[in-house]
């Protein structure tokens, strides 16, 4: 075969196999919502996280701002510690609550962020205070059959 | 006796396996070592890319197609039973980006390319190519083997990729088109599951390191071949036994390092 | 004297592994002569080729070319003795992926900077000696035997090299085929002033056309002489071989137990 052909053949195969690793980035990941402009860090304690993993998405008022980084037992406090990478465009004040919710009844679970009042903003590296843990299913029923024993106990 | 006689034949085994694997190893520092030739005079790494991706195009197309149809018409099956037919998205691209992708297309590129490049290395060795190469002080590892090692490098990421996002597609006209899944949610669950670094990145890392381990051992086989026709058929029919093996057992290895504990 | 002998092979002993091969080889090739090597199947003529090409180490003994002994080179000084030899193999070893054209051309192209008009030009000179001049686009596989030969005959004179190696040139050709070959080989030998050493077992072909000859069975050189003498000869072994009979020398039976015991009867 003709050289300029063969070129042909492979650029063409070059280029195809590139466009699809651009797809599969793009519009089967979510490279298109990585944020490649600056983050800074964010750390928070949670008392119990349930089923929150690395790479969780961070939102206030349902918009995507970050990700949760790491996840660690803080051995002096026992408490899970979480470090979350927020985008540099969203700045939020210091008393911003951090709440575990979990999208729809079963599925994935994130980090809200609510903002409060404060007039100064959080920095790189300072941790946000006020943290509401998981709702974890188990305890919640147990909770149920617990309250539901006691209210029918005095009509016995 | 019958005991001694077994006790020998496994020591000769392990000692030819360690043997073997030795001078395979030393096969693969050589191509690397030789591997100035196939940047310096790149057309030649453009002629086996042809041979071994271009060739291997349609098959990839057509299989990561239909993989990706079964996967949704399957996935959709088994998720409608828990009123999740929206997370179809999710699973066919996860699968495909994580697993199947990389590697059911190393599978067909060992078979499809991999065999090839054993039964030509074998037949050039067998004509007595590889010995006028060395006897025309051309060194054959760096002319004729280091070449079609990184075309097959090269190809095979770019293969893993097509496939995927062939399968991706495959499954969206089964599950949007033919099934009728909402076709937002199919996109959006798809892109909030799959992560580029975690999923797609270490997809590719796989499929370059099944590329490495396949071309290794097909052009090993076939420089190794006894330089007959049932040593050929033998080293050919070798390449696609081991490779496919290697194949799978490489991806549990990187499967456990790569998507550990999260 | 030794100036003018291009191959000097001295003592050279040769064994696989315990099994000797070669024992005690002495062959003198003078500059611009052509020797063929004759011997019956596995006598050791390939081993002796492979020794002369630097593909192997001899245990004993040393061929030395142009001066140097082959298996003292490093790899580097080895293949640029490679690059002053030529070697036609035994169905000569075109490379099946490239044109006639591009295998006249191959050496040129990996050992010189030519340009490619001048390389073309060459190459067209090496098919013409050969007269396959229009066959340069087709690919080996469309070459008859004959034909691929001399090809590869051009492929191994394509850097006009000072010392030519056939192995088993016309194995496998037809008479007419043989002939052509036989003679281009010659030719080419006288216009380039190389010096040609043919390892063969075509008798009748190499008489017609080489200096001198050499003899091996068993690993040991049994006879040598110019055409002629050999021609003349009375020996045994070299009679049985110049005149292909049966049993001789070289035995029809290779050595094996009593026949009767073999099949079971007693006798």
């Amino acid at each position: 075969m003709e050289r300029t052909t063969l070129d042909l053949w492979v650029g063409m195969f070059v280029v195809a196999g590139v466009a699809a690793l651009v797809v599969l980035a793009l519009k089967v990941g979510n490279l298109s919502t990585y944020n490649v402009s600056e983050t800074y860090q964010l750390e928070a304690y949670f008392s119990n996280i349930g089923g929150l993993k690395p790479q969780a998405s961070i939102r206030s008022a349902g918009v995507l701002v970050g990700r949760v980084t790491k996840i660690t037992l803080d051995t002096e406090r026992y408490e899970a510690k979480v470090v979350m990478s927020i985008d540099k465009r969203y700045q939020f004040p210091k008393d911003t609550f951090a709440n575990i919710l979990t999208s729809g009844l079963l599925g994935e679970q994130y980090i809200g962020l609510m903002p409060g009042g404060d007039e100064k903003m959080l920095a790189n590296g300072e941790e946000l205070k006020k943290t509401q843990s998981a709702v974890v299913l188990e305890d919640l029923i147990g909770k149920f059959i617990y309250n539901k024993a006691e209210s029918s106990e005095p009509a016995n | 006796m019958a005991i001694a006689k077994s006790l020998r034949a496994i020591g000769r085994r392990s000692v030819n396996a360690v043997w073997r694997t030795g001078y395979a190893t030393r096969f693969l520092l050589l191509i690397l070592f030789y591997s100035g030739t196939s940047f310096r005079r790149f057309h030649l790494t453009v002629k086996e890319l042809f041979s071994s991706g271009v060739m291997s195009l349609i098959i990839i197309i057509v299989a990561g197609m239909f993989v990706g149809m079964v996967l949704g018409l399957q996935g959709y099956e088994t998720l409608k039973r828990y009123g999740s037919e929206s997370a179809l998205g999710s699973l066919v691209a996860l699968s495909l980006v994580r697993e199947l992708g990389p590697v059911l297309a190393a599978l067909l590129f060992a078979s499809r390319a991999g065999s090839a490049m054993t039964a030509e290395i074998g037949l050039m060795k067998a004509t007595e190519q590889i010995s006028a190469m060395e006897m025309m002080a051309v060194n054959p590892i760096a002319r004729v083997v280091a070449p079609r090692f990184w075309a097959g490098v090269i190809s095979m990421p770019l293969l893993s990729a097509l496939f995927s996002a062939m399968g991706v597609f495959g499954g969206f006209v089964v599950g949007v088109v033919l099934i009728g899944v909402d076709e937002g949610s199919f996109w959006s669950q798809m892109q909030g599951a799959v992560d580029f670094q975690h999923d797609v990145l270490n997809g590719v890392i796989k499929s370059v390191v099944f590329g490495v381990a396949v071309t290794a051992i097909s052009l090993f086989e076939g420089y190794d071949a006894p330089p007959t026709a049932e040593g050929v058929s033998g080293a050919t029919t070798r390449t696609v036994v081991q490779s496919s093996l290697a194949i799978l057992v490489l991806d549990f290895i990187l499967t456990a390092f790569m998507f550990r504990g999260d | 004297m030794s100036s003018q002998a291009l191959v000097e092979i001295r003592d050279v002993n040769f064994a696989y592994d315990r099994r000797p091969i070669l024992n005690g080889i002495n062959m003198t090739f003078p500059r611009g002569k052509m020797i063929a090597i004759m011997g019956g199947s596995g006598c050791g003529k390939t081993t002796l080729f492979r020794l002369i090409g630097g593909a192997i180490k001899p245990t004993k003994g040393g061929v030395k070319i142009d001066g140097q002994i082959m298996h003292e080179l490093d790899q580097k000084g080895l293949y640029e003795m490679r690059r002053k030899m030529g070697v036609l193999f035994q169905f000569g070893a075109l490379f099946t992926d490239m044109s006639v054209f591009d295998n006249v051309a191959f050496q040129m192209r990996e050992h010189t900077d030519l340009p490619e008009e001048i390389i073309r030009d060459l190459v067209m000179m090496k098919l013409h000696a050969v007269g396959l001049r229009g066959t340069h686009h087709l690919m080996p596989a469309e070459l008859s035997g004959g034909m691929a030969r001399r090809v590869a005959l051009a492929r191994t004179v394509a850097l006009d090299p000072m010392l030519i190696l056939y192995d088993e040139p016309f194995a496998g050709l037809d008479p007419i085929s043989l002939t052509v070959v036989g003679n281009l080989i010659r030719r080419l030998n006288d216009a380039l002033g190389a010096t040609s050493v043919i390892v063969t077992h075509d008798v009748q072909e190499s008489l017609k056309i080489v200096d001198y000859i050499y003899f091996i069975a068993d690993g040991v050189i049994v006879a040598e002489g110019t055409p002629d003498e050999i021609h003349a000869s009375d020996m045994p072994f070299v009679h049985q071989f110049v005149h292909g009979e049966m049993d001789g020398p070289v035995p029809f039976h290779y050595p094996g137990g009593r026949y009767n015991q073999d099949l079971g009867v007693r006798v």
